[in-house]
């Protein structure tokens, strides 16, 4: 088993103790929580008696279901009136702290975390969404559970967990103009595979994810879970502490010193020890686009779709059901495919530096007109910053809709919906059949920049082509 | 404290393929009500119904397997979502265990909340039982976890579950919740010795 990784020394620091399972109790610093996975816990709670035991590490946002055009209470669905007054009401009785859109603060989960500060290294997070991963690129333990599971940190703050091994991913030289951070998990996950992470947790290292900034990390640890480990990180390092100094929930002055020692304490040693060590060479990574229903069946933009034939079994059959779903060819290219809607937005790729890639694709440029263009940032904050920078006029420009925040057509809960079996070229993390709110849409995952430079020429291209000087 | 569950047995259906995510199990439309109370009608929406609500060809919508409590899957199934609905979801239809190739992780912690044991059969083994229900709708398949094992026909299959798993459903702490409460204050200690619960001050 995996020693001194920061893995290891945080999951060691937050031990409680052994359960006569054979599980651990591992305590969890902190709790984030959403309309969709709570309110049968917080039911749980009031049908006991029961309290939430540390109320002060519990936060909560709405996102899933939160329309982004009309805001106006009462929403128009009453289903997501009712999820969303819920949680309101469940934020006030039981004393926590709750960014709504009145706060100015409200956003998706895995966004608002890590812009409030409220996500440090050296923490376990977890939240009932399995995106949760996203908060790793801070050095925690960050990872999704189930709604018995919020219930209990809720009531106990703790969870009974079976620790995991830990794989190494290295990526080492440097990426291309037109390579971001999304073509690098993309390449990993399929390179090891949507179920390669079940049992790990990933420890992002190496040259390509030092030199990336917090929100490009993000990206990549929020996509661990699509390769099947709950839990991906990165060592915090400078980038890491000066992105947390001076947010709202992030200790001051002399506290700050004091937690800066704590989160270089918890760092992987030098003389770590992996289960399992995998290295990627940057310069092999070129644009991503998944062409199939799951995460991992993605190719480069110069590839060619893969041919069934030369599987056999059940790889075959999965193949083929793919082919057969998204209607594509073995051996054609995905690029020049057609797209109906463009969806830039989600956990993965809606912070202020994604939209600002956007706008470098957009800018001076339409979109297709048979495409429909979707700009949703992740959260208010964001919203406001791609206001004060001219990045919406950018957008409304060039044909796009500019809309409130929050998950969208990541997963459809609001009206923001594929219609029939339409194509998206879109930023989010999955591409499951029916994901995106029409049972026989079609998702395409690409990097921010890819989907902009798609939405422009109506059919998947190369953003490389689009960026100047390339 | 829960249940013991050390024994299930009934009639099982296969739900053949690879990757069957939550989002397949449980379309995200149906999640937007504050209880599980409905979520049995939702299981595998999508794939038993068309967008006019006629019945598609799916094992569930099959006469012969109506009766099944045991669901026989392949690889990584309940990947994606962390979405408990969809458990509860199988659960509430009625299934009592599942056997599969294997399990995303987030899914299998759910299913050991909820005391439906998940359990990890080699694929050769899974595809043998999978032909022979084809065949044989109503035999009769049993689920040891003492033993360890599955058995139908003449046969005795070893199955594969974390001891940590195992453990919580034959002492019947599948839902852990007593047992996390009854070190409240070695929870009180860990916090106290973490900084950043009190905000480094
Ligand atoms: S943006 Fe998508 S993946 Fe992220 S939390 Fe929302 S629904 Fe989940």
């Amino acid at each position: 088993m995996a020693e001194h990784t920061l893995y290891n020394n945080v999951w060691n620091l937050h031990k409680v103790a052994q359960l006569a399972t054979g599980a651990d109790q591992l305590l969890i610093g902190l709790h984030l929580v959403h309309e969709v996975t709570s309110p049968q816990a917080f039911a749980a709670l009031k049908e006991q008696g029961k309290s939430i035991k540390f109320p002060n590490r519990t936060y909560a946002t709405m996102d899933h279901i939160i329309p982004t055009d009309v805001i106006a209470r009462p929403y128009q669905d009453p289903q997501a009136e009712l999820m969303g007054a819920t949680l309101e009401k469940n934020a006030n009785e039981f004393g926590i702290q709750f960014f709504g859109r009145q706060s100015g603060k409200q956003g998706i989960v895995h966004v608002l975390g890590p812009e409030l500060g409220l996500t440090q290294p050296g923490m376990t997070i977890a939240c009932g969404d399995s995106h949760t991963s996203t908060h790793g690129a801070f050095g925690a333990l960050a990872f999704g559970i189930g709604t018995t599971e919020v219930h209990h940190v809720m009531q106990t703050q703790t969870l009974s967990l079976i620790p995991l091994k830990v794989r190494r991913v290295e990526v080492n030289g440097s990426l291309e103009t037109g390579v971001y951070a999304k073509d690098v998990i993309l390449k990993i996950i399929e390179k090891l595979g949507v179920k390669g992470g079940i049992g790990f947790v990933y420890e992002y290292a190496g040259s390509v994810f030092e030199s990336m900034s917090m929100e490009e990390r993000m990206t990549v640890c929020n996509m661990s879970i699509e390769g099947g480990a709950r839990i991906g990180y990165i060592n915090p390092d400078d980038t890491t502490f000066e992105y947390v100094s001076g947010r709202e929930f992030a200790p001051k002055g002399q506290a700050f010193d004091k937690a800066l020692s704590y989160w270089k304490s918890i760092q992987s040693r030098p003389d770590a020890e992996y289960d399992d060590i995998v290295t990627f060479d940057a310069s092999d990574i070129e644009p991503m686009v998944t062409w199939g229903i799951n995460p991992g069946q993605g190719v480069g933009i110069s590839e060619q779709l893969p041919d069934p034939a030369q599987f056999s079994g059940a790889d075959r059959r999965t193949l083929e059901e793919a082919f057969d779903y998204m209607s594509l060819q073995p051996g054609q290219s995905m690029a020049g495919v057609p797209i109906d809607v463009a969806f830039i937005g989600s956990c993965t790729n809606s912070r202020i530096s994604d939209l600002r890639e956007v706008a470098h694709v957009l800018d001076g440029r339409r979109v297709s007109e048979s495409v429909k263009t979707l700009v949703v940032p992740g959260s208010q904050q964001v919203k406001s910053q791609a206001e004060a920078e001219g990045l919406d006029k950018i957008f409304t420009a060039a044909g796009a809709e500019w809309r409130e925040p929050g998950c969208s057509m990541c997963l459809a809960m609001n009206p923001d919906k594929l219609i029939g079996n339409q194509v998206c070229a879109s930023s989010s993390n999955r591409n499951f059949m029916g994901r995106q709110g029409s049972a026989t849409g079609r998702t395409l995952l690409m990097s921010p920049a890819m989907v902009a430079a798609a939405a422009v020429k109506g059919h998947v291209t190369d953003v490389r082509q689009l960026l100047e000087g390339y | 404290m829960a249940d013991k569950i050390t024994h299930i047995s009934g009639h099982a259906v296969p739900i053949e393929g690879d990757e069957i995510d939550t989002d397949r199990i449980m379309p995200a439309r149906f999640l937007k009500e504050i209880t599980f109370d409905k979520m049995g009608e939702y299981l595998f929406y999508d794939a038993r119904f068309d967008s006019d609500g006629n019945p598609l060809e799916f094992p569930l919508n099959e006469d012969r397997f109506k009766d099944a409590s045991i669901m026989v899957v392949h690889n990584n199934f309940g990947c994606g979502s962390s979405r408990e609905h969809a458990p509860q979801a199988i659960k509430r239809y009625g299934f009592n265990a599942i056997i599969g190739e294997s399990f995303a992780e987030i899914f299998l912690g759910n299913c050991r909340s909820l005391g439906v044991p998940a359990v990890m059969m080699l694929r050769p083994e899974i595809n043998a039982l999978m032909e022979e229900l084809d065949s044989n709708p109503s035999l009769d398949v049993s689920l040891d976890l003492e033993a360890m094992t599955v058995s139908y026909s003449d046969k005795v299959v070893p199955i594969a579950l974390s001891d940590q798993n195992r453990s919580a459903f034959l002492e019947g702490t599948w839902n852990s919740l007593a047992m996390l409460q009854a070190n409240d204050e070695a929870i009180n200690t860990t916090a106290s010795n973490l900084g950043y619960f009190s905000n480094f001050e």
